[in-house]
């Protein structure tokens, strides 16, 4: 493979950190429980939460490797994984789980069982986060959660799900000080009655200042002590530079580039490290933020264009060094993948809307060529100022297959935000995260609650609101399927089952947001996320200037096809009676060839730019946009939706019987709003028109995946026409694409033989993955989807 | 009304950029490589995947001409009494039959048509209508077809043998931007061994677009056995450098056995089976042969 970027020493950093296993370390649970048992009580929960933080960087283990040019770690060493007991206190059998499963395992010292159980579960168990969820919610929301109709986010991990701006790179945590104090000096005791609750927190961010700041200073002076004993002049000059930047960040705003990457690192710690929280965080518009930084060191000479990649190299293994928090349960079920989701957005446009990609733009895009790594994930946004250059670039990278960059609407994107209230500069500042979520960056806290399972939602409206896999009555009595005389009783059905799960949820995650904005504060991020100084509130309470939540619904292809293959067959067509259609259904379509074909390949399907199924794909879309958006959350926002999966269209899948669109039971629904498996036959233009039927700009992202094998996009005319096949579907405002080039033979080969294909990284949802870490039932799926070929 | 077997969008290597390609029923050639072996005849035809099929009978009783039987374990049509309704399609679990050959009045055409309309923009593209051999269907329909389409600013190119009356082309012309015009070999007699007929029409068709100024993308299908030599190649470039015949672009087609699969469905078997593609090296080395004869653009595949 062509490697021309990639010298000795990026090769070796990015080795170790492929090969390096992840682990369990509990240094940072540990010293959370001394500074708990120490001070609970006596401080204040934000100035806690700092005081928390403070402590384990006070005090943890260092570490800088072999070449490293950018430092720090979350735990001991790459590939440390700490645990956060204050929101999910992992029993002995997780602990066991985590470290003897087949995939995402994470190995456990054998000391730290012992650790676990005597001393983290017995303070913890139940003061977490996920003990006080579960034993907040109702018996309702409680059933439907075991049932597979929705999943929680805030059970195991906190809310997050945002991105650093570019304030991160004007100010040092010094300066952030300052700022805290004048908030402080200016409460007003006389008659704001939050005024206490407030300086908590602003308290709380002091001490955070000061946590990373001391972090800062730990590694200057552990960076000049290996100098001392380092033999090789080169590398002494290296450490001794890493210390001389360690001197300025975090304290004081970064003065080159190597020094703004290294300020990124140290914030990226700092949240990652003061709760878990989902999405890691994210660099966002980072060719536009250290474009300055690069600039000024090219002129000054201290800077050329190898170095600069070298840096940026130096970054990406930092961030695969991090595997996401560890994950049990449905949890994992739903995200079952290392990958942290840390996200950037390369290209666009510029806060006052004009071409954004720069030089440092073009070095991202080599730098994700060479390193070909899961993290972080990479995208470009495309706008309709990007130069086409840029967009073929992208295209030539993504066409090898593993699955990056996966390619946003720049154009979309702001109107979206616009929308959802945003100003036009934060809106062009804002972007995606995560997989494909829109959120204004550094200036909101855009939460997900969870997937929601929709086809699920269908499949109870047959039953008379009953779930024939859970053995449990679960939603309303509305009425058998036979009991629905015209599609349109049918549909109000479940219409009316939609909205009932709807309240359940929101009211569940109404609930949750409250106990996370009493217990959890996030002072550290609330310090970098606009206006939490200004307000004195935090991260979690409503600090940000914008709070959004978001309910991403999952199954658009599958419930599409399963309407219209009632509406065609029973109502419209009468090729069968519904009593036909619920046996075939409950036998698993066994015996019920005639009925598997009608349904499977003489309908209209979803995908294929046919209106007869496009406008029921509307229909549902609609109805749950309008259920969702506009509900008013606890942090003064509203709910919006998006439309994507991570893997939890497997999890929904397995919860199912077979549907009436021919899927058998058990087998994954659809992902994002991609057509069902095989329903789409019409070529990939045919799949992007059915799919920008939705109104993409009312959500807060939607996910397509494309699948291509190779000889598609092979050639000039195969890259020219991927990128135009871009363009358009961003012309109709199609919000996010991404694609897999990868021939159906080589993934069914990497199934049986996992050994020789070790580094095969395939698109899975909003991220990319080794495909020898997915399931076998999510390999089955990739190896399903349409492939779009043509002769 | 003309029968049409396909309408297949994204195609890329059927002219300029993103376009939807219609494959028209009925052909006059009957070269032996052909890979789409079911839009020769003129009827409609019911397409059997035979090898996949297990035999359960489902088809059996729904056939009103009472064609199919059971031998064997599988289902065999008797082509003869086959009327191609495509009843039995419904009746199929496995989904193995269809019929190749579906009318479409004109609107709903170019409806169809239009779909990809803001693909076409972006990328140059448009429709190519294709077969088969679009110039031998229903003239009127298809002068209204170009016609409907030109209208809309969609781009048409016709991919075409050659091998039709002149007068169709012209009443086309004025509404066509290019035509992809196959051209095989230069010796009629061995014209006629592969392909059923000699080249004469084929010829004169070209010499007249050209001076009535159409666009034309050359496309020689490249067969070792057939046209794969020295002496072949430049039979044709002497040709088109005698006729001064005005060309934008030369595409050389490696011959390809992806069509044998279709003959079985449709009863036939596949005689091209001897054929092979010259290597990568002739034909890299064709390539120079029409680059030392002056000509630019020119490319191996569509």
């Amino acid at each position: 493979m062509e490697e021309k970027g990639m010298n000795a020493r990026i090769k070796a950093l990015r080795q170790l950190s492929l090969d390096t296993p992840a682990h369990i370390d509990l240094t940072r649970a540990i010293s959370e429980t001394e500074t708990y048992k120490k001070y609970e009580g006596e401080l204040s929960i934000p100035e806690l939460r700092g005081q928390v933080l403070k402590d384990y960087f006070a005090t943890k283990q260092l570490y800088i490797g072999d070449g490293e040019l950018i430092v720090g770690e979350k735990g001991d060493s790459p590939q440390a994984s700490p645990t956060f007991p204050e929101l999910c206190c992992h029993t002995m059998e997780d602990m066991h789980v985590m470290n003897d499963r087949e995939l995402i395992s994470f190995k456990v010292k054998e000391e730290d069982y012992k650790i676990q159980e005597d001393t983290i579960i017995p303070y913890w168990k139940n003061r977490s986060i996920r003990h006080k969820i579960i034993s907040n919610m109702t018996p309702e929301w409680q059933a439907s959660y075991e049932a597979g109709i929705f999943t929680e986010f805030m059970e195991q991990r906190g809310p997050g799900h945002t991105v650093g701006s570019v304030k991160i790179y004007e100010k040092g945590f010094l300066d952030y000080k300052d700022d805290i104090q004048k908030s402080l000096d200016s409460l007003d005791f006389m008659n704001d009655t939050e005024a206490l609750d407030k300086k908590n927190e602003l308290e709380g961010m002091k001490l955070a200042c000061d946590a990373i700041m001391i972090l800062g200073e730990r590694y200057a002076a552990y960076a000049r002590e290996l100098a001392e004993k380092e033999t090789d002049p080169k590398r002494k000059e290296e450490l001794l530079q890493i210390a001389a930047n360690c001197d300025v960040v975090p304290a004081h705003k970064p003065q080159t580039y190597w020094q703004a990457l290294q300020m990124y690192w140290f914030v990226h710690m700092g949240v990652t490290t003061e709760l878990n929280p989902w999405d890691a965080y994210s660099p966002g518009r980072l060719d536009q933020h250290l474009n300055p930084f690069y600039e000024r060191d090219v002129e000054a000479g201290i800077l050329d264009d190898d170095k600069a990649l070298e840096l940026l190299e130096c970054l990406w293994v930092k961030f695969n060094n991090q595997p996401a928090p560890p994950k049990v349960g449905i949890t994992l079920k739903e995200s079952s993948t290392y990958t942290d989701f840390a996200n950037l957005n390369t290209g666009g446009i510029t806060p006052t809307g004009e071409n954004g990609v720069n030089n440092v733009s073009y070095l991202i895009l080599d730098c994700m060529d060479d390193m070909k790594l899961l993290q972080p994930s990479s995208n470009v946004q495309i706008s309709k100022k990007t130069p086409q250059k840029f967009l073929k670039r992208a295209c030539e990278i993504s066409r090898k297959g593993w699955g990056q960059p996966a390619f946003y609407n720049t154009d979309a994107i702001v109107q979206e935000l616009l929308n959802a209230g945003k100003s036009l500069e934060d809106a062009r500042r804002g972007g995606t995260s995560g997989c494909v979520e829109t959120g204004a960056f550094g200036n909101e806290a855009y939460i997900l609650t969870g997937y929601f399972n929709i086809p699920k939602i269908f499949e109870l409206t047959l039953n008379n609101g009953y779930d024939k896999v859970a053995g449990k009555q679960l939603g309303l009595k509305l009425g058998y399927a036979v009991d629905f005389k015209t599609y349109g009783e049918l549909y109000d059905a479940f219409k009316k089952q939609m909205k009932y799960f709807i309240d359940v949820k929101i009211q569940g995650s109404n609930v949750i947001e409250k106990i996370y904005a009493e217990n959890m504060p996030a002072p550290f991020l609330s310090i970098i996320t606009n206006d939490c100084i200004s307000k004195g509130k935090d991260y979690n309470g409503g600090g940000a200037r914008y709070n959004t939540k978001y309910l991403q619904g999952v199954g658009i292809g599958t419930i599409t096809d399963c309407l219209t293959a009632v509406k065609y067959n029973v109502y419209d067509k009468k090729t069968f009676k519904m009593e036909e259609l619920m046996q075939a259904l409950d036998d698993n379509f066994e015996g019920h060839d005639r009925i598997l074909n009608l349904v499977r390949n003489k309908i209209p399907k979803y995908g294929n730019d046919d209106d007869y199924a496009d406008d029921i794909m509307k229909s549902v879309f609609e109805f749950y946009r309008n259920e969702v958006t506009g509900r008013p959350n606890m942090l003064g926002g509203k709910y919006r939706i998006n439309m994507l999966p991570t893997t939890c269209h497997v999890y929904f899948g397995d919860v199912m019987l077979a549907s009436a669109n021919g899927r058998l039971a058990h087998k994954p629904v659809s992902e994002g709003i991609s057509p069902e498996k095989g329903a789409d036959t019409n070529g990939p233009t045919a799949v992007v028109k059915s799919c920008a039927k939705m109104d993409h700009l009312q959500t807060g992202g939607t996910l397509l995946n494309q699948k291509f094998t190779p000889s598609v996009v092979a050639g000039e005319e195969g890259l020219e026409q991927m990128a135009n096949l871009v363009r358009t579907y961003f012309n109709m405002d199609g919000h996010h694409i991404q694609f897999n080039v990868i021939d159906k033979e080589t993934l069914i080969n990497a199934q049986k033989h996992p050994e020789d294909y070790k580094d095969l990284i395939v698109r899975v949802a909003g991220y990319s993955d080794h495909f020898r870490n997915l399931s076998k039932a999510l390999q089955d799926e990739i190896i399903e989807r349409t492939e779009q070929s043509f002769n | 009304m003309s029968l049409i077997t396909d309408i297949q969008k994204y195609s890329i290597h059927d002219g300029d950029g993103i376009r939807t390609t219609v494959f028209f029923k009925g052909c006059n050639l009957r070269c032996t490589w052909c890979h789409n072996p079911e839009t020769q005849s003129y009827k409609k035809e019911l397409l059997f995947d035979e090898d996949r099929c297990v035999g359960c009978g489902s088809c059996v009783p729904v056939c009103p001409s009472r064609a199919i039987t059971l031998e064997r374990g599988k289902a065999v049509t008797d082509r003869k009494k086959c009327t191609a309704c495509g009843k039995c399609t419904d009746y199929c679990n496995l989904n193995l039959r269809e019929v190749a050959g579906k009318e479409y009045p004109v609107d709903q055409l170019v409806k169809e048509l239009r779909k990809d309309e803001m693909f076409y923009e972006e990328s140059g593209g448009g429709v190519t209508l294709s077969g088969g051999e679009v110039m031998l269907a229903d003239i009127d329909y298809l002068e209204e077809l170009v016609k409907k389409l030109h209208h809309f600013g969609i781009s048409v190119t016709v991919d075409t043998c050659g091998q039709a009356p002149y007068e169709n082309y012209e009443r086309i012309l004025p509404y066509v931007d290019t035509f992809l015009y196959d051209i095989k070999l230069m010796d009629s007699e061995i014209h006629k061994k592969y392909m059923g007929t000699g080249n004469e029409l084929i010829l004169s068709n070209l010499e007249k677009l050209s001076r009535d100024g159409a666009r034309l993308y050359i496309r020689i299908p490249t067969v070792k056995e057939v046209n794969g030599s020295d002496e072949a190649m430049k039979a044709i470039i002497n040709y088109l450098l005698e006729k001064n015949i005005h060309v934008t672009r030369v595409n050389l087609l490696p011959y390809h056995n992806t069509g044998s699969g279709k003959y079985m469905k449709i009863g036939k078997n596949y005689e091209g089976a001897d054929l092979h593609a010259p290597d990568k090296e002739e034909m890299n080395h064709f390539v120079e042969l029409f680059r030392e004869a002056g000509f630019h653009n020119i490319k191996i595949g569509g």
